[in-house]
């Protein structure tokens, strides 16, 4: 689904990443650990069409990044849901209509979504705040109000960038539980976090494995974490 | 590109609502677009009504003016007649030369009386007689006729006109052109102000086109919320001010010779219509001015 091939990745004159392979498998689960500021950011902005790497060969969905068109990343975008690390939403709009953002955007909003949506608003615990507007969320509410709306379109892949960065460790462990139950049902997950706890929890309950980036380069971690 | 056609229109007038409001809604700078259009649309109104007004001025001017000549026949008293009955022969001969009269004595004195009173005893003076041609629609050579006349009578001069009417003419084409030059620049910096209210909104909204395309919007779709918007409110503010110029040329005094051509400034019979092409040309360079904005900002952001 996502393939990157010798990926190098600098700013500047000094490189971030480099020689970075790695082929995400449908269905599998992934954390990306590593020191704040080793480009765990920067690696999930490749896999999503953010930036082309500076070197190496980043495909999305069998096509060559390089070969892609705006309109192509926006499409490919449709099938990759990305929770970001400072969650963005319209803030003029909703959390309701912002979770069903997706759907709009590509036409898609008909009237058994409205069903999904709020079935999906119930799942990540905001039924209640469906009319709130997202400066209204705390920051454990706007992390699933993010995710809740990185999943509506049921992509293939789920990029969540330390979905658990400002939240207490129950509310983590429930959006881990979310996480988790979405690769039950066939996504593909990559969660970047430096919450070596968060990824203990998730070792009990999927076959998730961990990848590192350390001096530029992606290591698979050990199982001895 | 794709022909846009009438349902394209359509669709693009009505709009997405909800397209819409994905943008969120903006006070102050919405109202100062809608009032720049109102503005440049009056002045346009003012600059169409005086090129088309100049461009009736020439085509009249050049129109009433070719269409006659003078012959003056200035002779010794006694070849006066002598010599107009030749002029009037050889001009009856010249192919374009619908009708040569020479004026009667009354017609003459009639001409000099602004300036000598109507008491002048013109049969005592020297006066020369004046034949009055007509010409048909092809014209005569001018130049032929002056070579002929020369030689078969040689107290004729030959008045065309061509020196009076020219300098007319061209100065009232220049001004049509003026005015064409005015409503070319009013339209261009239309484009040039919703070009800056478009940027400044778009740089406003970073952070809504930043998550409208983390979650799969394509330009097309962030672009088209601006676009509309500024394309409506171009329209409207169009539309209000050339109602507004068109009121106050209607209000202007009406054309007559003693004004000559300030009370001709305005819109004759369908010249009004003219009108109606203010507001959706504003709203075409609205179009263009937005989209050419937005895409150009897209195409900088991931």
């Amino acid at each position: 689904m996502i393939e990157l091939e010798n990926v190098a990745m600098s700013y500047g004159g000094g490189e971030l990443l480099s020689d970075i392979s790695l082929r995400l498998a449908p269905g599998s689960f992934h954390f990306l650990t590593g020191p704040s500021g080793a480009g765990k950011t920067t690696f999930l902005k490749l896999c999503y069409g953010a930036l082309l790497p500076s070197a190496g060969r980043v495909q999305l969905f069998g096509t060559d990044l390089r070969q892609m068109g705006r309109d192509d990343i926006a499409l490919a975008r449709r099938k990759i849901g990305v929770v970001h690390q400072d969650v963005q939403f319209l803030d003029h709009l909703s959390v309701a209509e912002n979770v069903a953002l997706p759907l709009m955007v590509s036409g898609r909003e008909t009237l058994d979504q409205e069903v999904n949506l709020r079935e999906l608003l119930g799942w990540v615990g905001l039924k209640g705040r469906a009319d709130a507007h997202p400066p209204q969320l705390s920051g454990g509410e706007r992390q699933r109000a993010a995710l809740a709306r990185a999943v509506i379109m049921s992509p293939e892949v789920i990029l969540a960038d330390e979905p658990t960065g400002n939240i207490d460790w129950e509310m983590s462990q429930r959006l881990l539980q979310l996480l988790v139950e979405l690769n039950r049902m066939g996504k593909t997950i990559m969660i970047a976090t430096h919450d070596l706890n968060l990824i203990r929890a998730a070792k009990g309950q999927v076959q998730a494995r961990v990848l590192r980036i350390s001096n530029r380069r992606l290591h698979l971690a050990g199982a001895d974490l | 590109m794709r022909r846009p056609d009438l349902a394209h229109l359509t669709r693009f007038l009505t709009g997405d609502p909800q397209a819409d409001r994905m943008v969120p809604p903006t006070g102050y700078t919405a109202r100062l677009t809608v009032f720049s259009a109102a503005a440049m649309a009056f002045l346009a109104v003012f600059a169409l009504a005086l090129a088309l007004a100049t461009g009736r001025m020439a085509v009249r001017w050049g129109d009433e003016l070719a269409r006659t000549a003078t012959l003056r026949i200035s002779a010794p008293t006694e070849q006066i007649a002598a010599q107009t009955a030749a002029a009037l022969r050889v001009l009856s001969q010249t192919p374009g030369v619908a009708t040569a009269r020479a004026l009667s004595p009354d017609e003459q004195r009639a001409l000099l009386a602004p300036w000598f009173g109507p008491d002048l005893p013109i049969e005592a003076l020297p006066i020369p007689q004046l034949i009055e041609i007509v010409e048909t629609s092809a014209g005569f050579d001018a130049q032929g006729l002056r070579l002929r006349l020369s030689a078969e009578v040689p107290g004729a001069v030959l008045d065309d006109h061509s020196r009076w009417r020219k300098p007319l003419v061209q100065a009232a084409n220049r001004l049509r052109l003026l005015g064409g030059v005015a409503i070319v620049l009013i339209f261009g910096t239309m484009a040039a102000m919703i070009t800056l209210a478009a940027n400044a909104a778009l740089a406003a909204n970073a952070q809504v086109i930043a998550v409208l395309r983390l979650v799969g919007a394509r330009d097309g779709y962030i672009a088209q919320a601006f676009v509309r918007r500024f394309t409506l409110r171009a329209i409207s503010g169009a539309f209000v001010g050339s109602v507004l110029g068109g009121l106050a040329i209607a209000l202007l005094p009406a054309a007559q010779d003693e004004g000559g051509f300030l009370t001709g400034l305005g819109f004759q019979g369908l010249g009004w219509l003219w009108l109606l092409v203010i507001p959706p040309l504003a709203g075409a360079v609205a179009f263009a001015a937005t989209q050419f904005a937005a895409r150009t900002t897209l195409k900088e952001l991931p």
